[in-house]
C-alpha cells in the first residue's frame, strides 16, 4: 500500500490501542542476544575457510605527495597474502553518503591517515607487523591544519549547505535600537562519533556475486558505494548489517574498509576480513567540524526579541559536500521580526566534516542557548518567562502552523518535577562545602522529517506475522517498534512478531539517521499492516473499521475468528511504502524538549560535576517508553561530554588529531554521569506520519549541553563560551572561595 | 597449548603476540567478546580470568594456559538468562549492545571485589561495604558505553546486588 498523506495520517488502530502495545515499556526482543553475546557483528562471520585479514597502512603526514612507496620487505614477511601499495586499486577516502563509488586512489595526501597500501595476511598479527616495514617517501606540503587561522578567507556563501543561508529584515536596526543586546562568540571544538564497535568489514565474492558484512546505518546507499566501487551491478552486492555497535552518524555513509575489504576478496579469492583499528577510526571516518557561532540577541525593554542571529564558520575537506547546519536548532525557537542564520565555510586538509548525532542543534545549541540565558540575566527576568514571552504562534522561518508543539508544556513540566522556582537567580550563591551549586535550563529542538521508507509485512497460514526491511537498528530499538507497530495493527502479541533487518535484499527503508528512521520505517510497516487489516475485514464480511484485531482474533459482531482460520492456509504478504506528503510542506514538523541541570564546581579546583539532569519531551507518539526514554538518556549524556569534556584536537603542524582514542579524547563514563530524569508531554502528532511519532534520537542532545554550560555560571559566576568547559577556563575567574 | 574456557577445553596454538581477545574471537569462535579500542581504555573486552575481570585486550593468550577464562557466553544463554543479563534486558541497560558483553562480565567481577571488601576511590572508609550507586559508577567506569546506557546499567546492577545482598541475608539467617 502506498500513501501520500495530505492530512493528518496517524493510524487509528494505534491510537485505539487494543492490543496493549504501541508504546509500552516492552523489553528489547533482540536484548536476550544481545546480553549473551551471539548478536553478531560485522567483523563476526568468519565462515568455514580461515580468511585473510587486512590491515590499512595511511599517510604519516597530512599534506603533500606520496613519492615513492618499497613494500618488498612487506611482501616477504611470513603469513603475508598479498599486499597493494600505491595502487590504483585502492581508494583514497570514505565518502559521506551520495556519492556513486569512494574517491580513487590518488598519491596527493588530503588529510592524516589516508590509504597508501594494504596488507593481507593470514593472521592479524602477521598483518600487522608486514605493515610496519612498508617505507613511505613523501614531499610534505604546508596544510591548513588550524580552521580558525583561515577564518578570514571563509567562503560567505557556499555551495549544497544542508540549510540555505537566510536572512529576514534588518538584525543590525535592531541590535542599534534595543533596550538590551546579547553580542558574542561561542567555539565548539572537532567531534568524534566514536561509536564503540570500530567500523569493520567481512567480505566475500561467490562467482560475480559479493556479500560484505559491514556495519552501516543505512543499507541501499553503501549497496550503491561498494557497487559503483567495485564496477559490478548493485543487485550483484548483497550488504548484511543485522547488528550495528553504535553509529552516531559515523556509519552513514562507507568507511574505506568495507571497499578494500570488497577489492581484496575479488584479488585473492578468499574472504577477507578488515576493522579499522581505534586510531585509524578518528581519521578515517568523519568528524564533526569545529564551529564558531556569531551570535547576537536584540530585544525590547519587556524581553521580547526583535532580532535574533547566529552567524557561523565551520571546515570542510575540498569535494565534500557536508556543511555542519549549525543553526538548524535555531531557526524556528523563538519569534523575532528580524532573523539571520547563515554558515560560512573554511576548506581544510582535514578528514572530512560529516554528520555526527544531531547535525546543527548538538552544537549550535550552545550558541543560541547560552545566549538566551545571558539575555535573561541582563533583563533581570526567569530564563523560562523569557522563552515564554518569545514563543512563535507559527513557525517564524516559514509563517506554517506547527503539526504540534508542546514546548511551553515541556518547560512547565520541567521546572515543577525540577524544583526551578528554588533556583537563585544570582550565581555564586549556593555552596555546600567546597562546591559552587547552581541550576540552568535549556530548550530543546530537533527537526522532524520523513524519508520514503518500504516494509512487508507477511502474515503467516498460523496466524503469526514477520517484519521485513533493510531498515537497522543502531541501538535504536527498530526491532523492537517495527514488533509493537505491527503487533498493535494485527492484533498480535509481541511474541508472534518476528522482525528481520540489516539485509539489502530486503524492502528498502530510510535506514538510520536524522532521527526519521522511527517514523518513516514504522510508517512503511503501518500501512503494509493496514492492507492487511482490510483483507482480513473482506474475508470476515465487514468493514476494517468494524473489526477489531485482538490476541490473534479478528473480531466482528459477535463473532471472534482466530487468525489461521480467515487464512485458510494462505499466507498474505503485503508490501508497505510510506513517502512524505503534501503534509511534510503544509506545517511545520519539530520534536521539542527542555532540559534541566544541577551542577557543583569545585570552589578551589573548578572541577565539575553534574548531579541533577532531568528532560522534558515532546516527540509525538512515544512507540516504546523503554527504549524511546533510553535514547534521551544517551543524548542527555551526550550533551554533558561536549560541555564538559569531548575535544578533538588537532596538531596544526600535521594534521593529525592529537587524541584519537578513548584515553584522549574524553566521552561521558559512569563516573559522570548521575541518575536522569526523562519524562514525555507529546501526544501522537498525526502531521508527522502514521505512526505519528516525531523525531526523537537526536532530540536529547539538543540543548542538553548548553543547560549544562548555563548551571556551571549559575554556581560560580563564570561564562565560558568556549566548548568544553573545563577547568582551566574557570579557574581564572572563580570567586573567592 | 591447552585454554579452558567456560569450562571447556580448547587446544589452539596461537601466535605469541595473540592477544586473549583475538584469541577468544579469532581462534575459538567466541565472538560475544567485543573488541572497541585494543587498547585497554574502554572495557568492551572485559572477561573473567579465575573470577577477575581483566580487558582481554591488554594480556596475551599464551600467558593463559592453565587460567580459567569465563566469557559472557559462559555466564548465560538467551534461553537461561544470567541474573545480571537478565536485569540488564529489564532496565534496558544497553543501546547497540556491542559494549554490553564487557559491561556485564566487568559487573560480576565487580560484585565480587565489593562482596570481599575491597575498596574503591570514593569508598568513605575501609569498613563500610555498602554499594551505594557512587560506589558502582567509580567501579564500572572503566567500562565505556557510547549509548551512553550508564543510568540503567546502574540500576541493573544496583538491582542485583540488592538481590544477592537479600539472598546473602536469608541465608546468614537461615544458618542461624
Amino acid at each position: 500500500m502506498t500513501k501520500r498523506p495530505d492530512q493528518p495520517a496517524a493510524t487509528a488502530r494505534l491510537d485505539a490501542s487494543v492490543q496493549g502495545l504501541i508504546g509500552t515499556a516492552l523489553d528489547r526482543i533482540d536484548g536476550p542476544a544481545k546480553v549473551t553475546g551471539t548478536a553478531r557483528y560485522a567483523f563476526e562471520h568468519q565462515g568455514d575457510a580461515p580468511p585473510l585479514y587486512g590491515h590499512i597502512v595511511g599517510a604519516t603526514i597530512g599534506c603533500g605527495r606520496v613519492e615513492q612507496v618499497d613494500a618488498a620487505a612487506a611482501r616477504a614477511a611470513p603469513g603475508v597474502a598479498l599486499v597493494i601499495a600505491d595502487d590504483p586499486r585502492l581508494v583514497s577516502d570514505s565518502a559521506s553518503g551520495s556519492e556513486d563509488a569512494l574517491p580513487a586512489y590518488t598519491r596527493e595526501i588530503g588529510y592524516f591517515g589516508q590509504p597508501v597500501a594494504l596488507v593481507l595476511a593470514d593472521t592479524p598479527e602477521a598483518a600487522r607487523a608486514a605493515a610496519a616495514l612498508i617505507r613511505i617517501d613523501y614531499t610534505i606540503a604546508d596544510g591548513r591544519f588550524d580552521p580558525p587561522a583561515l577564518h578570514d578567507a571563509a567562503d560567505p556563501d557556499p555551495p549544497r549547505p544542508l540549510i540555505p543561508n537566510r536572512s529576514i529584515g534588518d538584525v543590525d536596526a535592531a541590535m542599534a535600537g534595543a533596550a538590551f543586546t546579547v553580542d558574542a562568540v561561542y567555539t565548539t571544538p572537532h567531534h568524534m562519533p566514536a561509536a564503540m564497535e570500530p567500523h569493520a568489514t567481512t567480505a566475500w565474492w561467490e562467482g560475480d556475486r559479493l556479500t560484505v558484512h559491514t556495519s552501516a546505518q543505512g543499507l541501499s546507499g553503501t549497496q550503491r558505494m561498494i557497487a559503483g566501487s567495485m564496477g559490478v551491478p548493485r543487485e550483484q552486492v548483497r550488504i548484511l548489517s543485522p547488528f550495528v555497535g553504535g553509529g552516531f552518524g559515523g556509519k552513514t555513509g562507507v568507511v574505506v574498509e568495507a571497499v578494500l575489504a570488497a577489492m581484496a576478496a575479488r584479488e585473492t579469492g578468499r574472504r577477507v576480513k578488515i576493522a579499522l583499528l581505534r586510531r585509524q577510526v578518528a581519521h578515517l571516518v568523519h568528524r564533526r567540524s569545529e564551529t564558531h557561532q556569531h551570535v547576537r540577541l536584540a530585544a525590547d525593554a519587556e524581553g521580547r526579541l526583535t532580532a535574533i542571529a547566529q552567524e557561523s564558520i565551520v571546515s570542510q575537506k575540498p569535494g565534500r559536500g557536508f556543511i555542519e547546519p549549525v543553526a538548524f536548532g535555531s531557526l524556528s525557537l523563538y519569534a523575532a521580526p528580524a532573523r539571520r542564520f547563515t554558515q560560512a565555510l573554511v576548506h581544510v586538509d582535514l578528514p572530512a566534516a560529516s554528520a555526527v548525532r544531531a547535525p546543527g542543534e548538538a552544537v549550535g545549541s550552545f550558541g543560541l542557548e547560552i545566549a538566551i540565558d545571558e539575555l535573561a540575566e541582563k533583563l533581570g527576568i526567569d530564563p523560562i518567562e523569557l522563552r515564554r514571552r518569545n514563543e512563535p504562534e507559527n513557525d517564524p522561518m516559514s509563517g506554517k502552523p506547527f503539526s504540534s508543539r508542546q514546548l511551553l508544556a515541556c518547560y512547565e513540566e520541567g521546572a515543577r518535577r525540577f524544583g526551578w522556582e528554588r533556583r537563585s537567580p544570582v550565581p555564586a550563591i549556593r555552596r555546600d562545602g567546597r562546591w559552587w551549586i547552581g541550576h540552568g535550563m535549556a530548550a530543546a529542538f530537533r527537526g522532524n522529517f520523513t524519508v520514503e521508507s518500504r516494509a512487508r509485512v507477511t502474515l503467516a497460514p498460523d496466524g503469526r506475522a514477520t517484519v521485513e526491511t533493510d531498515m537497522t537498528d543502531i541501538g535504536t530499538g527498530t526491532y523492537t517498534i517495527l514488533a509493537q507497530v505491527a503487533g498493535e495493527m494485527l492484533g498480535l502479541p509481541a511474541r508472534d512478531v518476528a522482525v528481520v533487518l540489516g539485509d539489502s535484499a530486503l524492502p528498502v527503508s530510510a535506514g538510520s539517521g536524522g532521527s526519521f528512521g522511527a517514523g518513516s520505517s514504522g510508517s512503511a510497516v503501518a500501512l503494509a499492516c493496514q492492507t492487511i487489516v482490510e483483507r482480513l475485514a473482506e474475508r470476515m464480511g465487514v468493514e476494517p473499521d468494524a473489526m477489531t484485531l485482538k490476541d490473534g482474533h479478528a473480531i466482528a459482531g459477535n463473532r471472534r475468528v482466530p487468525l489461521a482460520d480467515l487464512l485458510g492456509g494462505e499466507a498474505l504478504s503485503v508490501e508497505g511504502h510510506a513517502t512524505p506528503g503534501a503534509h511534510t510542506r503544509s506545517v511545520a514538523q519539530a520534536s521539542y524538549g527542555a532540559h534541566f541541570c544541577e551542577v557543583a564546581v569545585d570552589a578551589v579546583t573548578g572541577e565539575v560535576r553534574v548531579r541533577r539532569m532531568l528532560g522534558v519531551f515532546d516527540c509525538g507518539r512515544v512507540l516504546n517508553l523503554k527504549t524511546t526514554r533510553s535514547q534521551m538518556i544517551g543524548g542527555m549524556i551526550w550533551g554533558i561530554g561536549y560541555a564538559l569534556g569531548e575535544e578533538g584536537v588537532i596538531d596544526a603542524r600535521t594534521g593529525q588529531f592529537v587524541n584519537p582514542d578513548f584515553g584522549e579524547y574524553h566521552i561521558p563514563v559512569h563516573a559522570d554521569v548521575p541518575h536522569l530524569d526523562v519524562h514525555f508531554v507529546g501526544e501522537a502528532d498525526g502531521w508527522a506520519n502514521e505512526v505519528g511519532a516525531k523525531a526523537a534520537g537526536e532530540l536529547g542532545i539538543a540543548g542538553a549541553g548548553a543547560a549544562v554550560a548555563n548551571a556551571i555560571y549559575n554556581a560560580c559566576g563564570v561564562r565560558v563560551r568556549d566548548m568544553p568547559i573545563t577547568l582551566d577556563k574557570l579557574i581564572a575567574g572563580l570567586p573567592e572561595a | 597449548m591447552h585454554f579452558t574456557i567456560n569450562g571447556q577445553s580448547f587446544d589452539v596454538e596461537p601466535d605469541i603476540r595473540t592477544s586473549l581477545l583475538d584469541l577468544l574471537r579469532e581462534h575459538v569462535g567466541l565472538t560475544g567478546t567485543k573488541k572497541g579500542c585494543d587498547h585497554g581504555q574502554c572495557g568492551a573486552c572485559t572477561v573473567l580470568v579465575n573470577g577477575r575481570r581483566i580487558n582481554s585486550c591488554l594480556t596475551l593468550a599464551v600467558m593463559h594456559q592453565d587460567d580459567e577464562v569465563t566469557t559472557i557466553e559462559g555466564l548465560g544463554t538467551p534461553d537461561d538468562l544470567h541474573p545480571l543479563q537478565a536485569a540488564f534486558v529489564r532496565h534496558d541497560g544497553f543501546q547497540c549492545g556491542y559494549c554490553t558483553p564487557g559491561q556485564i562480565c566487568s559487573a560480576v567481577g565487580m560484585l565480587d571485589e565489593a562482596a570481599k571488601g575491597w575498596p574503591s576511590h570514593v569508598s568513605e572508609s575501609l569498613d563500610d561495604g555498602a554499594l551505594t550507586d557512587e560506589e558502582i559508577r567509580e567501579r564500572m567506569s572503566g567500562n565505556l558505553c557510547r549509548c551512553s546506557a550508564y543510568p540503567n546499567i546502574v540500576d541493573a546492577i544496583r538491582e542485583v546486588a540488592d538481590g544477592a545482598r537479600d539472598e546473602r541475608r536469608v541465608g546468614e539467617e537461615a544458618a542461624a
